[in-house]
């Protein structure tokens, strides 16, 4: 714990900790969208000290969490503030050997909106990692600047390209401890840069940091002339993610039937609306759009919100469908586009985390919730467990046991309407579910179909 | 070319959209908490965003503990029959008359007798699910909390028994006696919620606006004049100005000193006492 102590000697003494009673103009302003991101790390990697540092240099503590800090700085630091207490909560719980978990945590700047999910890196973690990971449009992977690329390092860039988190920062922290050497900031990169390839990660960024001084984290640091990049913040604030939209292939799973009954009102009698949140792409009024299963065309009729009918609408924002056509839809059907239709099939292929202490079993009955639609699935093959240390796949395992990532073969009761998750991570993902006890106990990322559904099959209704 | 751009309100306001209709499409008998605070106030406008033109399909619920503001009760009230919802009052003190609830030698405060009200509302219409305004910032325990928080068969939470959620997908099968409880604004701070309130023009009980009222100093924080605890002659009592932040007991809920009159006025003190 001493290691991770604050070296200031008070938060308003120094210039990396403005004062937290400053008043907060700029907060004032509205953040212009949301970042998600997760935190990887191994234990003494200084992941707590630096969410402790965004979070305090940021100015979004409770006054009773910054009270709690300056009085346990006054008790035990001698007027040091420990920024990792902010987020020990975990740590309790870790040394108490209960649950593990992923906490959420809340900052803004007038840039952005930040949700963090925060999960321990112990090796055991996998499961919490990909829960984390399964939101974040960014993935910070800490490394320790002494130790360098370490097994934790890999699997948790591993686990962020699995999950197809399109951005990646790597902070290579406690740059005080090798004197801000610029050749061990290379040295890192590059052995980094050796495996990244066939990951796969769209963006990737490096910065050297002190988490500890706060050096490059919020503030610039005049300790690292030589990096020229951004601070982590302002990478955070800036790294541009309308881009990860997927605007393409229009999907929308359907939620709710919206249907009034209003006998007092022609038009709400009749209204008949499904109700769901856009997973991708755009739909406009007028658009010629596909039901599944029915496999019925028809067109949008209207858009409906509460604030109004809207001509055109894209994800994921929630919205009301109405359509030309009386079909038949209802929760668990999926309204899709015409120009990138959707796979359709029972035999599916998917890359799992196990996340329950119940090891998978080959035959037996779980179910399967995809978007909104949930089937009853059997797991027929095993294919293969990946190694997390060495990223290899190795055939024909006898089972999958909490933590391990597999990839297994699956035949669900019903048909099922599915983008491979590279190209969709809402319409490619799905969790199984234990029959009885209810237990969620895998996620699930699906390979791209074999088949499609077809524009000419089923009754059309033009 | 249109801007495919949402701002983090309106990213926030599909989410919990979207965890709305989860429940009503998942569920057989959901209720939605209502209390006529600040948080289930953004649940209502959610709950009309995520269901008109249809009524909404759950009834309201809400645990009058006999200690709340007069102000929130009337309020509540009002807007339960605005929007044409069933309201359902469940009293801390029919559940301690009948036994439901037992109260600890000397304890005068409500928040700890709500619990077995509300478990017998439940049991009583057979509600299998609650939506609540709870939100993760609110405190450090909070911080793990689930969007679906599942409550075994004696209305237990238990830390070791909640589902990992992975991407949008909540699992929310139950069996017979167990419940959902069911955070739409688990994502949302204190200032997403005023920062909504202000953008929808909600209404929102006036006791949350700067105001005269008669003030008693008491474990270190103003709290209001009331009657269940009536001020001591040793206490202080003073005419303040004042506003609440967080509405709960009215004998336990602290007031500030504001004069912040209006959203912005709050939203500007919210930033500043950071």
């Amino acid at each position: 714990m001493s290691a991770l102590v604050s070296s200031t000697s008070a938060p308003s003494a120094n210039s990396h900790l403005p004062s937290p009673a400053a008043p907060r103009a700029a907060l004032s302003t509205h953040p212009i969208d949301i970042l998600r991101f997760n935190t990887c790390g191994s234990v003494d990697d200084g992941k707590s000290t630096l969410i402790g540092r965004l979070l305090y240099d940021s100015k979004s503590l409770m006054e009773d969490q910054i009270e709690a800090l300056e009085r346990s700085a006054d008790i035990t630091g001698g007027g040091q503030i420990n920024l990792a207490n902010l987020t020990d909560g975990l740590r309790a719980e870790r040394e108490q050997g209960i649950t593990i978990d992923v906490a959420y945590r809340y900052f803004a700047t007038p840039k952005r909106k930040f949700i963090i999910a925060d999960t321990p890196g112990h090796v055991q973690y996998t499961r919490n990692m990909v829960t984390g990971a399964s939101t974040a449009n960014l993935s910070i992977v800490l490394v320790d600047a002494r130790a360098g690329v370490i097994e934790q390092s890999r699997r948790h860039t591993a686990i962020a390209s699995l999950l197809r988190i399109p951005h990646l920062v790597v902070a290579i922290n406690k740059m005080d401890l090798v004197g801000w050497s610029e050749e061990r900031y290379v040295q890192i990169r590059t052995e980094f840069e050796s495996f990244l390839p066939r990951l796969g990660i769209k963006d990737v960024q490096f910065i050297p940091i002190s988490a500890l001084n706060g050096d490059n984290v919020v503030e610039r640091s005049a300790n690292a002339p030589w990096y020229t990049g951004p601070t982590l913040l302002g990478h955070l604030e800036t790294v541009h993610i309308a881009s990860d939209l997927n605007l393409n292939a229009f999907r929308l799973p359907v939620q709710w039937v919206n249907r009034p009954h209003n006998p007092k009102d022609d038009y709400l009698h009749d209204f008949r609306g499904f109700s769901g949140q856009i997973a991708s792409g755009v739909v406009k009024v007028g658009q010629k759009v596909l039901a599944l299963p029915a496999g019925i065309v028809s067109r949008v009729k209207q858009i409906w919100t509460y604030d109004g009918a809207v001509p055109e609408a894209f994800g994921p924002q929630s919205v009301t469908l109405v359509l030309e056509d009386d079909i038949d839809i209802s929760r668990g059907s999926m309204i899709v586009g015409l120009d990138q239709l959707p796979g359709a099939g029972t035999e599916l292929t998917a890359k799992v985390c196990w996340m329950h202490p119940r090891a998978l079993q080959r035959g037996k009955k779980y179910f399967l919730k995809h978007t909104t639609n949930t089937v009853q699935a059997v797991v027929t093959e095993i294919e293969h467990r990946l190694n997390i240390e060495t990223l290899e796949a190795q055939p024909a395992p006898a089972e999958l046991a909490m933590n391990d990532l597999g990839e297994i073969r699956i035949r669900t009761a019903k048909p099922i309407f599915y983008d491979g998750y590279a190209s969709n991570r809402l319409t490619g993902a799905f969790i199984l579910i234990e029959q009885g006890t209810n237990a969620t106990v895998a996620a699930g990322m699906l390979a791209a179909p074999l088949e499609f559904v077809k524009p000419e099959s089923g009754d059309y209704v033009i | 070319m249109s801007n495919y751009h949402l701002d983090h309100l309106q990213h926030l306001e599909s989410e919990a959209i979207h965890v709305m209709r989860e429940v009503a499409g998942e569920f057989e008998r959901p209720a939605l908490l209502f209390s006529g605070g600040k948080d289930s106030i953004c649940l209502l406008r959610l709950a009309e965003k995520a269901f008109r033109p249809s009524d909404i399909p759950m009834p309201l619920l809400n645990v009058d503990t006999g200690h709340h503001f007069p102000e929130l009760n009337e309020f509540r009230d009002r807007r339960a029959k605005e929007l044409g919802a069933k309201l359902i009052v469940r009293r801390v003190e029919d559940a301690i008359d009948q036994g439901i609830a037992t109260p600890a030698p000397g304890e005068i405060s409500r928040n700890k007798l709500q619990i077995p009200t509300l478990l017998a509302a439940i049991e009583e219409f057979r509600f299998d699910a609650c939506i609540g305004g709870a939100r993760r910032d609110e405190e450090k325990a909070r911080a793990k909390e689930r969007f679906f928080s599942f409550r075994d068969s004696f209305g237990q939470w238990d830390p070791k028994n909640q589902r990992p959620e992975i991407w949008n997908l909540f699992n929310a099968r139950l069996n017979p006696g167990e419940n959902m409880r069911v955070f739409p604004l688990s994502n949302w701070t204190e200032m997403d919620v005023w920062e909504y309130i202000r953008r929808e023009n909600l209404e929102v009980p006036n006791i949350y606006f700067s105001h005269k009222r008669q003030c008693v100093r008491r474990g270190g924080q103003w709290l209001p004049v009331n009657d269940i605890l009536p001020p001591k002659p040793n206490e202080e009592v003073r005419e303040l100005v004042v506003r609440v932040r967080t509405i709960g007991d009215i004998i336990s809920t602290g007031l500030v000193e504001s004069p912040a009159s209006n959203f912005d006025d709050i939203i500007a003190e919210i930033a500043a006492a950071r």
